[in-house]
């Protein structure tokens, strides 16, 4: 899986969460609290749907230090 | 038509999920309901088998009206008795006092049972659907439409029957159109008028602590970092576990306040406001919630979150809360006072928790802390209670091993 593939699978999984976030201008290193309004909640779901959907289950330690898709993209190549 | 909570005294029904004949189990859901606020699942009381629907789908109905009969299946078909008032689906709160009340009218027929609303066990559903309501999701499936083709106009975007009406081509429709579902404007009359009632009519207190959270983020951290994201705990449900335990031990901010007073609940629900995304809010109920273990509390945390803000919850949680917690999140304010929805007594609010200095032992320590504050109706207790159970729910807090 390229960067591109990964980008539109988590990205798709993300629009499951907060289908009100317009994916044709996503900026992916906007802060996902901040500019997207995601909450705790919110990024649970997230972590939840990468690890049924991608097999990686990012511990909680490192998934608090993502802010931005950009920053768990970088993770998931890494783990990919 | 069932109680729906205060502000919402008549529903559409907009479909029937059984018809004359069917044999339905207590628990079913049996019928959608779209209110000013959401669509709700409506559930049956009783077993039994449905005789007669007294109303069509695509009809406004006012809180009281029946909606149908279930009895032994021996009348199906039957006229609607003229004194049909004893047979209607129940306000929840009813029903949980009188569970085996019969229709006293109809003595000869004892098996004539009372369809009405339970509290039920959140359903778990699939993950990362698009919202939409009940209604609109079977009739898309029906007419082979891709829910994520279209776009929903209910509340956070959901896909409510008139958007599927308005992407139907010219074919003409199996029934008279749905009219006006909810929108932006019926949810905000809706708040308006129960916060108004609340601030016409409850003498609010308010009172303010600050909890150390040391103790909950260590435990939490130590207990999440072995577990997948989907067993993982938030700080939420820490606190919604405690904030349940106090209002066991001080039934005074667990109940509902009517004309002839405050009756105690003799069962923690604990309502918990749900910000949707797009505007409005919407305050569903967890039942018995001091009796569920942490991973339990979270499971239904997260389902009634997803359910809030994609379609399907049911009657039973909007109505049968007796108490509430309203939570800004991460992004919100150090200290929230809430405003109680009647008719209940306790709003319960939970600030951002952060990082802060705070006085431990002789010296100041940077610690996670969160300000937990009560508003509570004067009318029912007073201040010197309200401290108390604020401090019950910094001393769990202190325990989350407990929880």
């Amino acid at each position: 899986m390229n960067r591109d593939e990964l980008r539109n699978a988590v990205l798709e999984e993300l629009s499951g969460i907060a289908p009100d976030i317009d994916l044709a201008s996503f900026d992916d290193n906007a802060n996902l609290q901040d500019e997207y309004d995601l909450d705790s909640m919110d990024a649970l779901n997230l972590a939840e749907a990468v690890h049924k959907r991608l097999g990686v289950n990012i511990p909680d330690q490192d998934y608090a230090r993502m802010h931005c898709i950009a920053e768990l993209l970088d993770y998931l190549e890494k783990k990919l | 038509m069932p109680s729906m909570g205060a502000d919402m005294d008549s529903g559409k029904l907009v479909e029937w999920k059984v018809k004359p004949g069917d044999r339905v189990k207590k628990g079913q859901v049996v019928a959608a309901v779209e209110t000013s606020k959401a669509v709700l699942d409506v559930e049956v009381f009783e077993d039994g088998v449905v005789e007669e629907l007294y109303v069509e789908e695509d009809t406004d109905v006012d809180v009281g009206e029946p909606l149908a009969r279930i009895g032994d299946g021996s009348r199906v078909g039957k006229q609607k008795p003229q004194a049909a008032g004893k047979e209607q689906t129940q306000p929840a709160s009813e029903t949980k006092t009188e569970p085996e009340a019969e229709p006293k009218a109809t003595p000869k027929k004892p098996s004539a049972k009372e369809p009405a609303v339970v509290p039920a066990a959140a359903k778990p559903e699939s993950e990362g659907r698009v919202p939409a309501s009940p209604a609109a999701r079977r009739k898309a499936r029906k007419a082979g439409m891709a829910l994520a083709d279209l776009r929903g106009s209910g509340p956070a975007g959901a896909i409510v029957l008139r958007d599927l009406q308005s992407a139907q081509p010219s074919k003409p429709a199996t029934r008279p159109g749905p009219g006006p579902g909810f929108d932006r404007g019926q949810m905000r009359a809706a708040i308006a008028a129960a916060m108004s009632r609340a601030k016409r009519e409850i003498p609010h207190y308010y009172l303010a602590n600050t909890v150390d959270l040391h103790a909950a983020e260590q435990w939490l951290t130590g207990y999440n970092e072995h577990q997948p994201p989907e067993n993982r705990l938030l700080l939420s449900a820490l606190f919604m576990k405690a904030t349940a335990l106090a209002l066991a031990r001080y039934s005074e901010l667990n109940g509902h306040y009517a004309g002839d007073g405050f009756t105690a609940a003799t069962q923690v629900n604990l309502g918990m406001a749900v910000h949707l995304r797009g505007g409005g809010l919407v305050a569903p109920a967890i039942m018995d919630a001091d009796t569920l273990t942490l991973p339990e509390l979270m499971h239904q945390l997260r389902n009634l979150v997803r359910r809030a803000r994609g379609g399907g919850l049911r009657v039973s949680e909007m109505a049968g809360g007796t108490a509430t917690v309203t939570a800004l999140g991460d992004r919100g304010v150090d200290t929230v006072y809430g405003v109680i929805y009647p008719p209940q007594v306790a709003m319960i609010g939970i600030g951002r928790a952060h990082r802060r200095p705070l006085a431990v032992d002789d010296g100041v320590a940077v610690r996670l802390s969160v300000d937990i504050t009560l508003a509570a109706d004067h009318r029912v207790c007073d201040g010197h209670l309200g401290a108390l159970f604020l401090n019950e729910i910094e001393q769990r807090l202190q325990q989350p091993e407990a929880l």
